[in-house]
């Protein structure tokens, strides 16, 4: 069952990345990448965090993929882009991202099989976490405040239109 | 149950993913997807070493993760706009105000 959830999840979100990847329309891309991050949060589920798949599909499938949308909405282009014309920048990012590819595996393959299964004693409960961000992390997470009052500011700052004068 | 490296190996592919969109994307909107997708694939990682290693300590990184994204995403789209404003144009090679 959960080996099934797992490729059932891990399926739909490769396969909404491929999807905002190859798609022309950029509201389809973003529905795609919904798609994809509300699938990672099925895994953060399945990897014992449930409040990080809450937050991941709140914040991240909800807030920041309708801020994405409002954007496509404001900039209103009828088509799409075509993607890239000249051949060669296909040719070497395929060859590139083969090589980040093989990199990254070369790297992560002796630590994978000592990794463990999932399963076993619960970890990172609400109340765990909760208690972990008011104590040991207090600090990152007052600074956290910090930084959205100054995105906020800042993203406002940047849109806004200047007055004639 | 499922083994974790399973997770990891996602992670390494959602990041690859996220790599050639950005590549091969030439629309700043999408290439800004992108990062996101380069983003969630470390926050997977993140989440499978905190279960390997038994420790929440790792969800709580994802936790900050996800809200520096936030705002870096409401700046970057912001910057998005006022760049489309001034060029009517979203297309990454139309950015070359600093070209020589």
């Amino acid at each position: 069952m959960g080996v099934f959830l797992f490729f059932l999840l891990a399926g739909s979100c490769v396969g909404g990345v491929l999807g905002m990847i190859l798609s022309r329309n950029q509201a389809h891309s973003a529905l795609f990448l919904v798609l994809a991050f509300t699938c990672l949060g099925g895994l953060f589920g399945l990897l014992d965090a449930p409040f990080i798949a809450a937050v991941q599909i709140i914040i991240y499938a909800g807030a920041i993929m309708v801020l994405f949308i409002f954007v496509i909405m404001m900039i209103n282009l009828e088509k799409g882009i075509a993607p890239e014309k000249k051949r060669w920048t296909l040719v070497i990012s395929a060859v590139l991202a083969a090589f980040l590819l093989a990199e990254l595996s070369l790297a992560v393959r002796g630590t994978t099989g000592a990794l463990g299964r999932t399963g076993g004693e619960t970890i990172g409960s609400p109340n765990e976490l909760g208690r972990l961000l008011f104590t040991d992390y207090l600090y990152p997470f007052e600074i956290t405040s910090v930084l959205i009052i100054a995105a906020l500011v800042g993203a406002i700052v940047l849109v806004k239109r200047r007055e004639k004068e | 149950m499922i083994p974790i490296g399973w997770f990891f190996g996602l992670s390494v592919v959602l990041f690859v993913l996220g790599v050639i969109g950005f590549f091969v994307k030439r629309d700043l909107v999408t290439m800004f997807m992108s990062v996101e997708v380069m983003l969630n694939a470390a926050n997977l990682a993140f989440i499978a070493l905190a279960k390997a290693a038994g420790s929440p300590a790792g969800q709580v990184i994802v936790f900050f993760v996800i809200t520096v994204a936030a705002a870096e995403a409401a700046v970057g789209l912001a910057i998005i706009l006022l760049v489309f404003r001034q060029k009517k144009s979203i297309r990454a090679e139309d950015m070359n105000l600093m070209k020589g």
